[in-house]
This record gives structure tokens, C-alpha cells and sequence, in this order.
């Protein structure tokens, strides 16, 4: 057969992840800035946008995670282990913010208080981890004999942190973004003001990360031009496409802003994190765990690959076809101040 | 690895899976309910069944939600604590949780957001079909699981190759594995059981407070005649599940019923204090010689006894045996309970029982005790093997430093004791308010859904709840 089984599988899950990235994040962002939307009627509203949404949104991260197993048990068997601590961070703070959808109702006067907290807490601690979590698996993982055998704290640098940053910025630049697409009036104006600030952060962090990536791992740094001190821009030039890509999102975001556009700015961003994705492509492919484990090392057995793609073929379409159906059924602006004179 | 490291990743997973099968065996059967009361209520238009199932849902989207967030956890708690475990298994059981997301996972979360949110944005019968369809989804979701689980007790249709890697061999005979028909009749059954028992004990609260409450006799007679039907069906599968045992996990079989000797017409043992120090019962309580007629159905057969197993293949026997006698013992209440309403039912005398009522208020919780019991049956029984007679637990922990799953379970545990407590407030306050005054929204000043934060939030009723 000639079917790679473990390149199509890499572009499914690939596929997945940047999904997940793309919707979970503009919910993730909304409750980032939670604590800066100033009166409990505009939480609500922001609450509004997201709550048929998010548990779908999510749902995605479990098919990159089960995915990531099923497919490559060998890159999961490392990922879990090696990035132990912001994992579980990241779980906890999805808990804590998955339940005060709900719980924010019910309580009453200190539990609706302790849930807006928590919701903006946990939040801001998943966008964090995944983002350590990312910088983590930049920095690459100490793998002997297809297995973990480095420390809980390995993950941990200057450069994960600011990865973290990055990933806080950017969901919070997305989340302002999805506001400003889906609200009218004070907070709508109010997302525009986040969008601005949130995306000259995002700016500025990107090109860190990108730049520091470079540092960190020279093998990724050679497929970009940089090898040994020298520079190559034969080798960079057919490459300049993704920062340029980005450089037109960013672009697109702040001219949407600047004429007060209700949805191009949440393109902009959305384009922006596409170029990102793809960065890490270029800089990273076939590594499945960064210049340790590649996809074919990595697969699960072929019989197990086609069966699944076969499931992935007939479902995925679907899976799609709903989604778009539930965002569509929801579409709109959701009005705030109602019920609140 | 550590042993601590291994302990402590033992007691993580256990905690973490006990607190989410929690939700699940109520939301299974709460989808369920919530469909037949919504199809009900298109079909006769009876406002009693509406009433209801606005009820009920709300008291399904606090719980779906905690089901979902712990839910995520398990997905990745494989790889950060079991990576030897999932590199081994993933090529074998990988796509049935692959299958579980897709065929699953996104129907139940995609169109519980038309379920929650849609009621005035969809017309009734879409409606209907997307609770019909979460419904579904729920119970998509146990087939895959239990298929994933009942592999790992029974492995079967694999080959292992000199490098110990395991392959499938024969996808059907995978995911139909022999003991997975009656495990998953046996798990769905629990959760209707679970949920029918909730349903009964908030109905016949409100009926305490008030008895001529309409939709809370309707509800207690729709969970009494659930439950009559389910508890004994429930002994039925169960003693099938169990009888199997005999022949695919004889080690487990003898923890449950505390046989350390192997022989013919073993005793039964009502209750014991087995011990694994002195391989045997401190003291027992036994009726001699029917132990293999009521764990086999024949007088003669011969069992294995403990002993059978080298001493490292046993599995712990003191918990195993008092979850099986509680499970059981807690089983055979509900059937009792079953056959106590349904003669009131024929009575007629079914709300004004009040010791019946209270016995209902008393059994609400029991369907979840049941539930982790014989979670516990299934998975410290199959101890120590992890997939059952191939990999040992203690062969699957992850490469994890013990002070970081120390940390991580103590974090489990305070995040997981915060959203329980909450959780469980705010289902029973919404209980406690009943049918009528739960579902009950103030007029929206234009077309808003039930549930949503706008809607229920003028129905705070702390007035110091306002902004």
C-alpha cells in the first residue's frame, strides 16, 4: 500500500490542534479578559457569546490529545511525562473554567463573585500552560530508548515563559477580536480597545519567540537561513512566506480596528495564529516531538492508522458540517443590555 | 520510575476516574430521561412534561459539565502518567477511544448547545432531535469505553510480537470482546438505575413539602416504574457478568467471594475479614457448600481459590471483597424499593407512603455508591495486571518524578473537592425548589433561551445578587 499512513495522520492531527487553537482560544481569551469587562452585565454578555460554543470548541483538544495517542503512542509517551506539570496546570485551570459556565448562574451572591474569578483564573492559567507547553516541546525533550528520562522541571526556561506570554496575548487578542464580531455598543468599543492592546502584544512577543526560537534550537534555526553564524537567504526566501503571512494577518487586524470593522479584525488574528502554526511546521516537520521522535518513529501500527482514517474520512466532514451548523444557529450579535435597565 | 511515583499515579487515576464516573452514570440516563420527557411532551402536549424537562435540564447542564471538564482529564492523564501503559495499549484499544471523540464527543457537545441555548432559536421537533441526539451520544460514548475496558479485563483478537509491542489481529473480535456485551448492558443498566433513583428521591422530596405537586407525581411514577423494571434486570446481568469470571478472571472471582482454597462446593461467605498477611478469612460468616451453586449456578463446580495465584498475581482482597457485598447489598435494596412502589403504584397509594417517600429520599444517592463499588470491583479485582494476564500496572506508569504527581493529586484533590461541593449545592438547591419553580425563567424581555445567564439571572433569589 502506498498510503503514509503516519503523514496523513500528522496533517489530521496538525489539523486538529490548530482547530482547537483557533476556537478554543477566542473563548479562552473572552474569559482572559474577563476582569477588565467592569460590571457583572457585560460579563454576562461576554458569558453569552461563548456558552453554546465552548464545550465544542474544546472537544477539539480532546481529539488532538486522543488523537496524539492513538496515532502516536510514541510522541504521547513522551509529551505526558516530559510535560507533566503545565499539563495538569492546563487541566486544572480547563476545570475550573469549564464548570463556572454553570456554576456562575447558580450561585448566588459570593459564588457568582468566586466563579467569575475562577473563570477568569482558570483561563488564564490553561492559555499559560499551553503555551509552556508549547515552549516546551520547542525546546525539545530528553528522550533515551523512545522513553522520558529527563526531570519535571526540564520544560521550564525563559523561553517557555515567554511562550506562555505569547499564548496569554494571543488568545486575548482572539477573544477581543470574537467580541468585537459578536457585540454592539459600550462593549463592543470596549473589545476594540483590548484588541489594540492585545495585539501590539502579541506583536512584539511573536517576534520574540520567533526570534528566540532560533536561539534555542539551532536545527530549526538552519531551515530558516541561520547555520553556523553564516546565513543562507537562498534558503530563507521561499520561506519568508509565513512571516509574511503574519505581517499581512497583523496587518488586517489593525487596519479592521483602525475602521472599526466588526469581523476583520478577528480574521486578522485568526491569520495571524495561522502563520504561527505554520512557522512551527516549517521549523519542526516530521518531528512529532522536536528532533527527537519524527512521525514514522512515533506511529502507532499501520492496521490501526487505516482503520481510524477510515473512521476520520466519514466523520470528520460531518463533525465539520455540524459545527458550522451550531456557530451559524448562533450567529448575531448578542445583545447586552437587555433585561439590565 | 519510583514506587512512590507508582502508587501515587495509582491513587491519582483512581480518584480522578471515581469522581468522573460520577457524572457520566447520571448524565447517561438523564439524556435519556430528558428525551422521552421531551418527546412526551411533543406527543401529548401535556405542559406537566415541558415543566419537567426545563427541570431537569438545568439540573443536566451542571452535571454534563463537571462530566465533560474531568472528562478531558482522563484523555490526558494517560500520557502524563501512563505513557508505558499507552504506548503499549495505543495500537490495540487507541482507535476505540479515537472512535469514542469522533462518533461521540463532538455530537454530544455540538448539539447540547442547540439543547441548552436553542429552545426558542430552533423549532420543537429540531429541538427534540438534538436531545434525542446528545442522548445518543451518551450512550455512543459508553459503548466505546466499556469496549476499551472490557479489552483490557479480557484481551483478546491481538498478537504480541518478540519486542512485546501489542498489534490487532481482528478489529471485531477487539471491540466485541466476549465480556463486553453484558459490561456495557451492565453499565448502561447502572446509569438508568442511577439516575431513575435521583429522579425518585427529588420527586418524592417535593411531594414531602408539598404532595399535590402534579409534575412530581408524575416524575416519581415515571422513576419508580424505571427502577422496578432496571433493578431487577440489573441482578440478571450482573450475576451473568459474574459468572463469566469464573472462566476469564478466576483471581478476581475468588477476591470477590474471599476463597483462598481451591475446591468443589466452596462456602459462601455473607461477610468476612479477609486477610492477605495470613491467606485466609480473621473471621468469616458462611453458609457451607452453596458458595459455588450461587457464583456458578452448580452445586459441584470447582472453584479457584487465592491460593491458586502466586502471591505477586493476586489481587487486594479485602476491598474488593466488601465493594462486590455493598454493591450487591445496595442492589438488592433498589429491587426491594422497585417492588415496594410498584404495588403502591397498583394501590394507588403511591404519594401518600410517606415512609416510601423517605425510603426514595434515603436511596437518591445509593445508585452512585453502587457505581463506584462495582468500579472498584472491576478494576482493583483485575489488579495487578493492567491489560489483564499481559502487562503488569506497575510495567505502564509514566517516568514521572514522585514529588510531581504528589503535587498534581494534591491538586486533584482540593480542584475536584471545590467543584463537587459546588456542584452538589447547586443541584440540590435547584431540587429542593422543585419542577414548577426551577424551570420557571422570568419573561425575557425578547426571545431568550432557558439557561442562558441573561434569563436565569433576574430569577437570582438573593436580592443582593444584583449588580
Amino acid at each position: 500500500m502506498s498510503l503514509d499512513l503516519p503523514l496523513i495522520w500528522a496533517g489530521v492531527i496538525a489539523a486538529a490542534v490548530l482547530l482547537y487553537v483557533l476556537l478554543d482560544g477566542f473563548d479562552l481569551g473572552v474569559g482572559i479578559l474577563f476582569p477588565f469587562a467592569g460590571s457583572k452585565a457585560r460579563r454576562d454578555v461576554m458569558m453569552d457569546s461563548i456558552a453554546p460554543v465552548w464545550d465544542g470548541n474544546e472537544t477539539w483538544l480532546v481529539l488532538g490529545g486522543g488523537g496524539l495517542f492513538a496515532a502516536f503512542p510514541g510522541a504521547y509517551a513522551v509529551v505526558g511525562p516530559a510535560l507533566y506539570l503545565p499539563l495538569i496546570a492546563m487541566l486544572l485551570g480547563l476545570i475550573l473554567r469549564g464548570v463556572a459556565f454553570e456554576f456562575r448562574l447558580r450561585g448566588r451572591r459570593r459564588g457568582k463573585a468566586f466563579w467569575t474569578v475562577a473563570f477568569a483564573g482558570g483561563s488564564l492559567v490553561a492559555a499559560f500552560a499551553q503555551g509552556c507547553v508549547l515552549g516546551g516541546f520547542i525546546q525539545g525533550i530528553n528522550v533515551r530508548d523512545g522513553a522520558f528520562a529527563g526531570g519535571p522541571f526540564d520544560w521550564l526556561s525563559p523561553y517557555s515563559l515567554t511562550a506562555g506570554a505569547g499564548v496569554v496575548a494571543g488568545y486575548a487578542l482572539l477573544g477581543a477580536a470574537w467580541l468585537m464580531w459578536r457585540t454592539e455598543g459600550e462593549l463592543h468599543a470596549l473589545a476594540r480597545r483590548w484588541a489594540l492592546i492585545a495585539g501590539a502584544a502579541v506583536a512584539v512577543l511573536l517576534a520574540a519567540v520567533s526570534i528566540a526560537t532560533l536561539y534555542v534550537d539551532p536545527r530549526a534555526a538552519a531551515r530558516w537561513g541561520f547555520e553556523g553564524g553564516g546565513f543562507d537567504f537562498a534558503r530563507l526566501a521561499p520561506r519568508l512566506i509565513v512571516p509574511a503571512l503574519g505581517a499581512a494577518g497583523l496587518a488586517l487586524a489593525g487596519w479592521g480596528l483602525g475602521r472599526n470593522s466588526h469581523h476583520l479584525p478577528f480574521v486578522g488574528a485568526m491569520l495571524l495564529f495561522f502563520s504561527g502554526y505554520l512557522g512551527l511546521a516549517v521549523s519542526f516537520f516530521p518531528y512529532v516531538a522536536p528532533y527527537s521522535l519524527t512521525i514514522w518513529q512515533a506511529a502507532s501500527a499501520d492496521n490501526a492508522l487505516g482503520l481510524m482514517l477510515v473512521g476520520v474520512a466519514i466523520l470528520l466532514p460531518l463533525i465539520l458540517g455540524y459545527t458550522v451548523w451550531v456557530y451559524w444557529l448562533f450567529r448575531g450579535k448578542v445583545s447586552g443590555d437587555a433585561g439590565y435597565h | 520510575m519510583d514506587t512512590d511515583a507508582l502508587l501515587l499515579s495509582r491513587l491519582q487515576f483512581a480518584f480522578t476516574i471515581a469522581f468522573h464516573i460520577i457524572f457520566p452514570s447520571f448524565t447517561i440516563g438523564l439524556a435519556s430521561f430528558l428525551a422521552v420527557l421531551e418527546g412526551l411532551w411533543l406527543a401529548t402536549r401535556n405542559v406537566a412534561f415541558k415543566t419537567l424537562y426545563l427541570f431537569w435540564l438545568k439540573v443536566f447542564a451542571i452535571s454534563f459539565g463537571m462530566g465533560v471538564v474531568t472528562g478531558v482529564v482522563m484523555s490526558y492523564e494517560l500520557g502524563t502518567n501512563w505513557s508505558a501503559f499507552s504506548k503499549a495499549a495505543s495500537p490495540v484499544i487507541g482507535p476505540l477511544l479515537a472512535f469514542e471523540v469522533l462518533t461521540a464527543f463532538f455530537l454530544e457537545a455540538s448539539f447540547l448547545g442547540v439543547m441548552l441555548f436553542g429552545w426558542r432559536k430552533v423549532g420543537p421537533g429540531l429541538h427534540f432531535a438534538a436531545t434525542a441526539i446528545v442522548a445518543v451520544g451518551t450512550l455512543i460514548s459508553a459503548f466505546w469505553i466499556i469496549s476499551a475496558n472490557s479489552w483490557m479485563q479480557h484481551p483478546v483478537g491481538f498478537a504480541q510480537a518478540a519486542d512485546g509491542s501489542l498489534r490487532a489481529v481482528d478489529w471485531l473480535e477487539v471491540i466485541f470482546s466476549p465480556t463486553f456485551p453484558a459490561r456495557l448492558a451492565h453499565m448502561v443498566l447502572a446509569a438508568y438505575l442511577t439516575t431513575a433513583l435521583v429522579v425518585g428521591a427529588a420527586s418524592a422530596w417535593r411531594l414531602l413539602r408539598s404532595p399535590g405537586e402534579a409534575e412530581s407525581r408524575l416524575a416519581l411514577r415515571m422513576a419508580v416504574g424505571m427502577f422496578a423494571i432496571t433493578a431487577p434486570l440489573q441482578l440478571l446481568v450482573g450475576d451473568h457478568s459474574g459468572r463469566m469470571l469464573a472462566v476469564t478472571q478466576p483471581a478476581k472471582l475468588a477476591a470477590i467471594e474471599a476463597f483462598w482454597e481451591t475446591r468443589a462446593r466452596q462456602d459462601f461467605h455473607v461477610a468476612a475479614w479477609p486477610d492477605r498477611a495470613i491467606e485466609g478469612n480473621r473471621w468469616e460468616l458462611s453458609i457451607p457448600e452453596v458458595g459455588s451453586l450461587i457464583t456458578t449456578g452448580n452445586y459441584d463446580a470447582e472453584l479457584k481459590g487465592l491460593k491458586a495465584f502466586a502471591p505477586a498475581d493476586r489481587p487486594p482482597v479485602f476491598i474488593v471483597f466488601w465493594a462486590f457485598r455493598v454493591m450487591v447489598g445496595l442492589g438488592l435494596a433498589m429491587i426491594g424499593l422497585g417492588l415496594w412502589g410498584a404495588w403502591l403504584i397498583w394501590r394507588n397509594r403511591l404519594e401518600q407512603t410517606r415512609p416510601f417517600l423517605l425510603a426514595c429520599v434515603a436511596m437518591g444517592p445509593m445508585g452512585f455508591v453502587a457505581v463506584i463499588c462495582g468500579w472498584i470491583v472491576a478494576e482493583v479485582g483485575r489488579q495487578p495486571w493492567v491489560i489483564y494476564g499481559i502487562m503488569r500496572t506497575s510495567e505502564g506508569v509514566s517516568p514521572v518524578a514522585a514529588g510531581a504527581v504528589s503535587a498534581s493529586l494534591l491538586a486533584f484533590l482540593v480542584i475536584y473537592a471545590l467543584i463537587f461541593g459546588a456542584g452538589v449545592l447547586y443541584i440540590l438547591r435547584l431540587l429542593a425548589e422543585g419542577p414548577v419553580a426551577g424551570s420557571r425563567e422570568a419573561p425575557p424581555p425578547e426571545p431568550r433561551a432557558p439557561g442562558s445567564a441573561l434569563a436565569a439571572a433576574p430569577d437570582d433569589p438573593d436580592p443582593e445578587a444584583a449588580p
